[in-house]
């Protein structure tokens, strides 16, 4: 049996592709997203009854329609981006840093500290630098302490991370604990203590940083001599230490890059948004993130239509379980089945399909 | 106390055995399933809809203890074998990024739980809880030792059962050596005539569809038949117990104890802030994870080929 | 013996991407025989070998055995057909066992590791092998390992068995024990194909030479009717005369002194053991040896990358005249002391260049730290890339093309260039014309010559020995490690080379070692 089947000829076989242009590229992707949509709008026929048209519909509205919408869309984003800032510069490098939640987290626990224990007692201006060095530099340290690890005895970091986010949560509610006496675990809203707001919403100062950073992010790695290393350090590390470049160096002085994006993204959280910390502050933005940097190809300027893109899916789809009075996980099921489009599609970028013409076959050995 | 102590956490164990025997058993063809945690989470909801399912059928009174407990088992572990499906689709398949493929596994599974455990009324899954919690009928008579060994429902076995046949399979058998050598190095795999696709799809399945279960167990089991929104840390906490038991599902026995105990201990101790304590099996499994790198002992270490796609015509 | 036919390959084809590895080849092996695939580097014989294997699929051509036609569509297919090759990068599992490794993938029988390693201890002992069943391969040497990757073939019951430079890892002696070994085999029936560009292997093993050329068959020969000049000719196409203009040294003065250095590797192994010798200035050393005898090692030592357990590397500076010591500096020390010191790493897209990125970026590499402004600058580089394109003719679309785009040659101009833009006063080559057609390895030698001219002193390591006869100007011998003889280029005799190349410890002259040390 197996030698009859051994004659069959393969019907294709694929190889790796050599070069495709950049339009060509973006168009897979963009076919990609369109496809996930329809596929979801399929899905909601087949399985909600609800008229695809008006599903997408729903989505735009709940994107888009109020203005207050339209700020609390880009708020999530901005959050989002920043988050996804962060990873950028250690996943160039090829490290994979799963942990942006438990950074975030412990960033936007540390300004929570600040303004518990010095809220009222020092000028605001004074607390307003206390708090954005406190979670610079703690969501610094948690991003560092792997890096050390991994610089030092190669120890596998996509799993240290990854452990760091639950040793990160249970301080959080360690810290809750001691700070509520009540017992409730919920830490109430510090509104007084937040940081200045200014511009056309309250949510304007947020997405101003996180603009600014975007663009200090692109030119960091795109033209400054670090972000030089970190993309040599990352396409190989036996180049980096033929030209000199101090490896070790290289990865914690980005990690501790991003642990400090980090340490902002959760001083915006928590400082900016929602004067309190929880340990569901993050929302899993840590981990979309890495989504949503990884399908930018670690470009920043990239990043901001990811990172729309996943945004625009969060609201749109609750807007649906609302509408359609399904329920909210509604939403997590459409990103996801965009993310496995989006990432699915990478294949046809990398790698084309070739028939074999010569004899026929029936399917693939 | 001290009995009631070790058998909740024999029990919470066991939730985490089947979680990380699965993802041992992921890993060890070289796959690094970030999805568990959603995939415990579709396990569970598949077999509380499916008993549901079941219940509506042949109405409350008349359920077949053993139908009862056997439909939600093959359903459980037929829609999270179903994620792993998807997860080696689009690595294996489509040689997508391992790491950002189980992350969206973990959201898509998550979601598709959520979603489905509302489908159904909590009255027709939850009952069943005492078909699955039912221990041996001569334990009581036997004291603490019956309580001990005896008293536990069928999960709790067929976790140390699955463990068991898992780590025989590794180590004295063929297909466990085949498998071991795909994750280590599949191109040498490949060389040796290995079908390094099917171990790699079989073995997420399979490891997927296990790590399922152990997503029922906590419903059914742990929580009598609740639902609850924690079961994805259930899963990130077994991702951790695959490091701390270096890749051995027999150690996992013990290892799965110990973390059962380790989160369970603050229920056991009053007065102090019991998080710090819950903190604990991760920081024990950060620990192991730094000393088996600086021991550097080649046999401790992930599988060689973890987290990396194999494409044959590389170069 | 009436001779029948075992395999035979008709116009097989295979491309990656814009690349044609074989072109229309055409191979016939026959029943107990030992058959020499020979070739340049980059002539496509792995690839070929790989297609019969089964790692890859040809793009077009028919392989047929015992002249039935088959699809090897996976190694798998290839055992089936009794087909099996011992690769040049071992495929073992390095937590594995000898035994685990070779019945590896076997699926006929019980599985009982206890039998198979009484079967694998006798096939051991029919062919003449040492094999501990039980050992780790990590805890093996190069030779022990290919030894289990043999013994995995033959396991197999393979009546083909390809063997890709098997030579390449290993001492003199036990290159000789595996050529007896192999004898045995054909005698035993087996048709054996070994891939290789050492001319005196061939003669002194095989029964038959096919050549490859560019990734084309160019013949097949009879190896009792040819010699070394003809196969020579059949491998790069025509006859070799290899004139390189070699100018006479001028004002030659010590560069660089380097004196019994000795490196260990991790695992404790003696890499180098009390290398001393002498570069000039305006001087090409060229430096002799069999693959693995330290050749990388004692470079990347002098380049700063490798620390070294004692020894003295010093550099003599030609502008002041003072000596400066190197032992122990980093790249960046080494340059931060005035000494431009240049290198040619074997490892072009792995080490010399990042292939992801482009010509310009590339070029960045040893430059990117110039200025104390945080950001790059791209201006310089750029410039640079577009006068090396122009000089030494790269064949690219332009700039900004990812350099692993290119064809090897180009490749390699592009770090030359990029190492020669600054101009150094040390200049380390390794293997430099490793995979490159005629023309472009010429394009490299002048280059060489040129910079020599200038007064460089460059460090050269070679293969080729008629290459390193005629480029050198001096020829630094050394065997595993250890320095066994300097010679003059001019008056070099290859028999000589090879024989101080594979010298045993026992046979080796101390006079000869002294002679060098200063």
């Amino acid at each position: 049996m197996k030698a009859k089947e051994s004659k069959r000829e393969p019907l294709f076989h694929i190889v790796r592709r050599d070069h495709m242009p950049t339009w060509n590229r973006m168009l897979i992707r963009v076919l990609a997203v369109l496809a996930a949509l329809i596929f979801c709008g399929i899905l909601m026929v087949a399985i909600f009854h609800i008229d695809p048209f008006r599903f997408y519909r729903s989505m735009l509205d709940g994107a888009f329609k109020t203005p207050r919408r339209r700020w609390y869309l880009l708020q999530s984003m901005s959050i989002l981006l920043c988050i996804s800032l962060a990873v950028t510069p250690a996943f160039k490098m090829r490290f994979w840093n799963i942990g942006a939640e438990g950074q975030t987290m412990v960033g936007g626990l540390a300004t929570a500290a600040v303004m518990f224990y010095l809220g009222g007692k020092i000028p605001t201006p004074l607390l307003f630098v206390a708090m954005i060095a406190a979670a610079i530099l703690s969501a610094m340290i948690w991003a560092l302490i792997p890096a050390v690890f991994k610089a030092r005895w190669n120890t596998n970091e996509t799993l240290f991370t990854l452990m760091m986010n639950y040793v990160a949560i249970q301080l959080v509610t360690f810290c809750i604990g001691n700070w509520v006496k009540s017992g409730s675990g919920i830490l109430a809203p510090m509104s007084k203590y937040g940081l200045p707001k200014f511009g056309p919403s309250d949510y304007f100062p947020n997405i101003l940083t996180v603009a600014v950073l975007t663009v200090l992010m692109f030119v960091y790695l795109r033209y400054s001599k670090h972000g030089y290393e970190i993309s040599v350090v990352g396409e190989s590390e036996n180049t980096a230490r033929y030209i000199g470049i101090n490896v070790k160096k290289v990865i914690l002085r980005t990690m501790a890059l991003s642990g400090a994006l980090c340490g902002i993204a959760g001083l915006l959280l928590v400082g900016g948004t929602n004067y309190t910390v929880s340990t569901s502050i993050v929302d899993n933005q840590g981990f979309t993130a890495i989504m949503v940097s990884w399908l930018a190809k670690f470009n920043p300027i990239f990043m901001i239509l990811t990172s729309f893109l996943v945004a625009f899916l969060q609201a749109g789809t609750k807007q649906v379980s609302t509408d359609f009075r399904i329920n909210e996980s509604i939403s997590d099921i459409v990103t996801a089945i965009l993310l496995f489009f989006i990432i699915g599609c990478e294949f046809f970028i990398q790698y084309k399909i070739l028939f074999n013409h010569r004899q026929k076959g029936s399917e693939q050995a | 106390m001290i009995i009631n102590f070790i058998f909740s956490a024999v029990r919470l164990g066991m939730t985490l055995l089947f979680g990380s025997t699965g993802e041992t058993i992921t890993e060890k063809s070289g796959h690094l399933n970030l999805g568990i945690p959603g995939i415990m989470c579709v396990g569970a909801a598949c077999g509380c809809v499916s008993e549901a399912l079941y219940t509506g059928a042949v109405g409350q009174g008349n359920a077949n203890r053993i139908l009862a407990v056997l439909i939600p088992i093959v359903a459980s572990f037929l829609g999270a074998a179903f994620l792993g499906v998807i997860y080696s689709f689009l690595t294996v398949t489509l040689r997508a990024n391992q790491n950002v493929t189980g992350l969206a596994l973990t959201t898509f599974g998550v979601g598709v739980a959520n979603y489905l455990i509302k489908t159904v009324e909590i009255i027709k899954y939850s009952y069943a809880s005492s078909f699955f919690t039912a221990g041996f009928p001569f334990a009581a008579k036997l004291g603490g030792f019956g309580k001990l060994f005896f008293s536990y429902g069928i999960m709790v076995y067929l976790a140390i059962a699955i463990a068991l046949i898992t780590s025989f399979v590794f180590n004295k058998t063929r297909v466990g050596l085949h498998l071991r050598a795909v994750g280590e190095n599949p191109a040498t795999a490949d060389a040796a005539g290995i079908n390094v696709t099917a171990y790699r799809y079989l073995a997420t399945m399979i490891g997927s569809g296990i790590a399922g279960l152990g997503g029922l167990c906590y419903v059914m089991d742990n929580l009598n038949g609740n639902w609850e929104y924690v079961i994805d840390a259930m899963g990130w906490l077994s991702i951790a117990l695959v490091i701390f038991t270096v890749w051995k599902p027999s150690l996992g026995i013990l290892g799965s104890i110990l973390f059962g105990a380790l989160y369970i201990a603050s229920n056991y101790i009053s007065g102090t802030n019991k998080a710090l304590l819950n903190m604990l099996p991760y920081v024990v499994t950060i620990l192991v994870l730094i000393t088996t790198s600086i021991r550097n002992k080649k046999e401790h270490h992930p599988p060689a080929g973890l987290g990396l796609n194999y494409y044959r015509e590389e170069r | 013996m009436e001779k029948t036919v075992a395999l035979e390959l008709r116009h097989l084809t295979k491309t990656f991407g814009s690349v044609t590895a074989n072109k229309n080849v055409d191979l016939t092996v026959y029943r107990g025989e030992i058959l020499a695939i020979l070739g340049e580097n980059g002539s496509g014989k792995t690839t070929l070998m790989n297609m019969i294997s089964g790692l890859y699929y040809p793009d077009s051509g028919h392989i047929l055995i015992g002249g039935e036609e088959v699809v090897i569509g996976s190694p798998k297919d290839a055992f089936r057909y009794k087909i099996g090759m011992v690769h040049q990068h071992f495929k073992l599992v390095d937590v594995f066992s000898a035994a685990e490794n070779i019945t590896l993938g076997m699926k006929d029988g019980k599985f009982n590791l206890k039998e198979a390693k009484k079967k694998i201890s006798e096939t051991a002992s029919r062919y003449g092998f040492l094999l501990d069943p039980d050992k780790r391969v990590y805890q093996m040497s190069v030779s022990e390992k290919q030894t289990v990757e043999i013994v995995k073939v033959l396991y197999r019951g393979a009546e083909i068995l390809i063997l890709d430079e098997p030579t390449a890892v290993l001492t003199p002696q036990e290159t000789e024990k595996l050529f007896d070994v192999l004898r045995r085999m054909r005698d035993d029936g087996k048709s054996i194909i070994i891939i290789t560009h050492k001319l005196h292997e061939v003669l002194a093993l095989t029964d038959r030479v096919a050549v490859l050329r560019k990734g084309e068959g160019v013949g097949t020969v009879n190896t009792a009717e040819t010699n070394e000049a003809e196969l020579t000719e059949l491998m790069v196409g025509k006859k070799v005369s290899l004139n390189i203009e070699r100018s006479e040294p001028k004002n030659c003065v010590d560069r660089l002194c380097v004196s019994h250095l000795t490196l260990t590797d991790r695992e404790g192994r003696k890499i180098l053991s009390d290398i001393s010798f002498t570069a000039r200035s305006g001087e090409i050393l060229g430096i002799a040896g069999i693959a693995g005898s330290g050749q990388r090692e004692l470079l990347e030592t002098v380049a700063g990358l490798q620390k070294p357990d004692a020894g003295a590397i010093s550099y003599l500076d030609p502008t002041t005249g003072e000596t400066v010591n190197l032992l122990g500096k980093t790249p960046v020390q080494i340059r931060d002391l005035g000494v431009r010191l240049s290198f040619v790493p074997e490892d072009r897209l792995g080490m010399g260049l990042v292939g992801n990125m482009n010509i310009i970026d590339n070029m960045m590499l040893r430059s990117y730290r110039k200025g104390r402004s945080a950001f790059l600058n791209r201006k310089d580089p750029k410039n640079l890339a577009e006068r090396i394109i122009e000089s030494l003719e790269i064949v690219t679309p332009n700039a900004v093309t990812p350099v692993r785009r290119l064809s090897g040659g180009n490749v390699q101009k592009v770090l030359v260039g990029r190492e020669i833009a600054s101009s150094p006063t040390v200049l380390m080559v390794a293997y430099p014309v490793r995979g490159l057609d005629i023309n472009s390895s010429y394009t490299i030698y002048n280059l060489l010559n040129r910079q020599k001219e200038s007064g460089v002193s460059i460090l050269f390591v070679g293969e080729d020995l008629d290459v390193l006869i005629g480029l050198c100007d001096r020829i630094l011998v050394i065997n595993s490690g250890r320095v066994t003889g300097i010679v003059d280029g001019r008056n070099a005799e290859k028999g000589e080379i090879g024989l101080l190349m594979t010298m045993t410890e026992s046979r080796r002259n101390p006079a000869e070692e002294g002679r060098e040390k200063q």
